[in-house]
């Protein structure tokens, strides 16, 4: 166990799978970023952002395999190797590029296994960086997941810190099923304990950071992270939140969902991604479905508004969700003190 | 002019394989017209040599990807023909359970990759098989077919890039049945294929694609080449389909003599049967028998199908995911 970044964690959980088993390979754009130069250095990238560092030194050219930028042609590649017998992760860059790939992912591979009735198995991960936060803008900045959650046969991961990182993407390349994988680039650098031995946690099953009766937090990737810090302040202040991450978005699991709201009836959901359509929305309409009658107060939402991301900083840091817009959708639905259990 | 130093094995089974797939789309097209078949289907007839010329080339440990007109393709790469019949009709026994359908036949079994209802959606997944034949050394090559319509999309070009940069076993086959829907490739195809193979740093190759032997020999060299690790080529087959892009296409942007000229001059089988016969490789009766052998296993297999239970309620749930 030692203090690993984000970035440190994904790297772990690569290296060690690719040492684990030699069908895995990585598949992306700049993955090892060099070859061909005049520098002759082969990696001297290891990924836009260093993130498959060391990879291509270690397991060489036919394990980490750099691309053209021609998305469709090596997202699709990815599909057709897993379906062949290897294990590929690919990385799309950033997950705003899947427009240069959407068929790829949403008619070939999410689909094969039941267009081909239950014959065919496509083990592979997509990792790509999603969110806002870097003043990278509308294109280089949305928070995608919904549309992949979207698509059956797709199972979609938003890891929240570095250690749910590691064990997620390990779970991710040791599935059967192709997964979507995404990295918040904001956190590339945050660090936490991580364990140095391979451990894998389950898809499906949400975790909880906090615990507290009052209110429950549903927050997704990066906001979990901000509603930690939201209950924590507002437990100073007497209310007590409980934290959910639900670490996948698919599968989801709703069964802790609606244990959390029975106990509060109070519902507060933290997403990054465009609310028309989103996973805002779409858990609240599980909640409001099979939770109605434990509600005491109204769904809130804390969402950025429904536009492009924006670039100058002022405008960015309106644009996603932050710990104040958290504190004060919490205290519009929290119970009154004398009613708290915190 | 091929020659005709081809083991004689192959050349029964690849007559067999035309016939079969001549006869499995004719009967399609009596069938989809009665309205028992639901949803579209793409006919092969009058493009039999090109599947069946190439894949006499493959074995299952060969991989190939397909296109919405794909029947012809999977009867080539040896799917079984009541199972491919009995999923055309929706039911549960046909090869994926009658939840794929006539566009998405596939047996990986048979390294079929499938059918695919996304024109250019093969091209990069066979960029993936061959890069699985080349890490796992199984010594296995993967063909793309696709249409003049689809050496349009982005995802072939970028595809054909890929194959060259990482050097894979892959070969590209365009069927150039002359039209993209109702859309003629004269209109719709800018420069030539042997450009863009040229452009890619690709070897190209052409052939005749109602000429069983030449579709054999010319793909055969793209095939080996790729098999002895010297990279991917791309494969033209002048071909012409016989009937519109789909059952129900009345084919108004065509000549009604073009294909009548097609069917009566470039019969794939009558040429095979022509040529066969006159070099004494094969007697009529011989091939008649095959013919016969042929119409009744597609009588069986419609029979069959016609006869089969449907999927049912649970079917609808499951196969999304190996786990969830």
């Amino acid at each position: 166990m030692s203090k690993k970044s984000y970035r440190q964690a994904i790297n772990e959980a690569l290296r060690q799978e690719m040492r684990r088993d030699p069908r895995v390979v990585l598949i992306g754009e700049d993955v090892a970023g060099g070859r061909g130069g005049s520098a002759g250095n082969n990696e001297s990238w290891g990924g836009v952002l260093g993130v498959t560092k060391g990879l291509y030194t270690e397991f060489g050219p036919d394990r980490v395999l750099d691309t053209p930028i021609s998305e469709a042609s090596y997202i699709g590649a990815a599909a057709g190797a897993a379906a062949t017998g290897l294990r590929p992760v690919a990385e799309l860059m950033f997950v705003d590029f899947i427009g240069s790939c959407l068929d790829q992912v949403m008619n070939q591979m999410a689909k094969f296994r039941y267009m081909f009735g239950g014959k065919a198995r496509t083990p592979l991960v997509i990792r790509t960086m999603y969110g806002a936060g870097f003043s990278a803008a509308a294109q280089h900045s949305q928070a995608l997941y919904p549309l992949f959650t979207h698509i059956p046969g797709l199972k979609v991961v938003v890891p929240s810190s570095p250690y749910e990182a590691k064990g997620l993407l390990i779970e991710a390349i040791r599935d059967d099923d192709p997964v979507i994988f995404f990295e918040n680039k904001v956190m590339y650098d945050d660090e936490e304990e991580v364990p140095d031995e391979m451990y894998s946690i389950p898809f499906g099953e949400a975790n909880l950071t906090r615990e507290g009766g009052d209110v429950t937090l549903i927050a997704i990737g990066r906001m979990v992270k901000l509603a930690n810090e939201a209950a924590d302040r507002l437990k100073a202040e007497g209310i007590g939140c409980t934290v959910i991450d639900p670490r996948t978005t698919s599968p989801l699991d709703t069964a802790t969902i609606l244990e959390c709201v029975a106990e509060t009836g109070r519902v507060v959901i933290v997403d990054e991604s465009s609310p028309r359509c989103g996973m805002a929305a779409d858990l609240s309409a599980l909640i409001a479905e099979e939770a109605f009658a434990d509600l005491k107060a109204p769904i809130r939402r804390v969402m950025p508004p429904h536009t492009p991301v924006p670039f100058a900083s002022t405008l960015e840091s309106l644009y996603v969700p932050d710990v104040n817009r958290i504190i004060s959708a919490v205290r519009s639905v929290a119970p009154q003190t004398a009613e708290r259990v915190a | 002019m091929s020659t005709l130093q081809i083991n004689r094995d192959v050349m029964a089974r690849s007559y067999r394989a035309m016939r079969t797939i001549r006869d499995f789309e004719e009967r399609l097209h009596i069938e989809f017209a009665t309205g028992e078949i639901p949803g579209f289907v793409h006919l092969y007839c009058g493009e039999e040599a090109s599947g069946v010329g190439v894949c006499a080339n493959l074995t299952d440990n060969d991989t190939i990807a397909s296109t919405h007109r794909g029947h012809g393709h999977c009867i080539a790469k040896g799917v079984d023909v009541g199972a491919m019949m009995a999923e055309i009709y929706g039911r549960k026994s046909g090869i994926c359970g009658g939840k794929g359908g006539s566009m998405h036949i596939a047996d990986l079994s048979r390294g079929m990759l499938g059918a695919n209802g996304i024109v250019g959606g093969g091209p990069p997944l066979i960029c993936g098989a061959a890069l699985s034949h080349k890490l796992l050394k199984d010594g296995g090559v993967a063909v793309a077919f696709y249409g003049d319509g689809a050496s349009n999309e982005g995802t072939t070009l970028e595809s054909l890039n890929l194959a060259s940069v990482w050097h894979l076993p892959a070969v590209f086959v365009v069927e150039d049945n002359g039209y993209g829907e109702a859309t003629a490739a004269s209109y719709a195809v800018a420069g030539t294929q042997k450009a863009r193979a040229a452009g890619f740093g690709m070897e190209y190759f052409e052939c005749d694609g109602t000429d069983f032997f030449d579709v054999y020999e010319v793909a055969g060299k793209a095939i080996e080449r790729a098999r002895r690790g010297e990279g991917p080529s791309m494969v033209h087959v002048h071909l012409s389909r016989w009937y519109g892009h789909f059952e129900g296409d009345s084919m108004s942007y065509r000549k009604s003599e073009d294909v009548a000229a097609e069917r009566r001059d470039r019969d794939c089988l009558v040429k095979f049967r022509n040529r066969t016969t006159e070099a004494g490789l094969f007697t009529a009766d011989e091939l008649d028998s095959v013919d016969q052998a042929v119409r009744d296993e597609i009588e069986l297999s419609v029979r069959n199908a016609k006869a089969a239970p449907m999927p049912e309620a649970p079917d609808l749930l499951s196969d999304v995911y190996v786990s969830y």
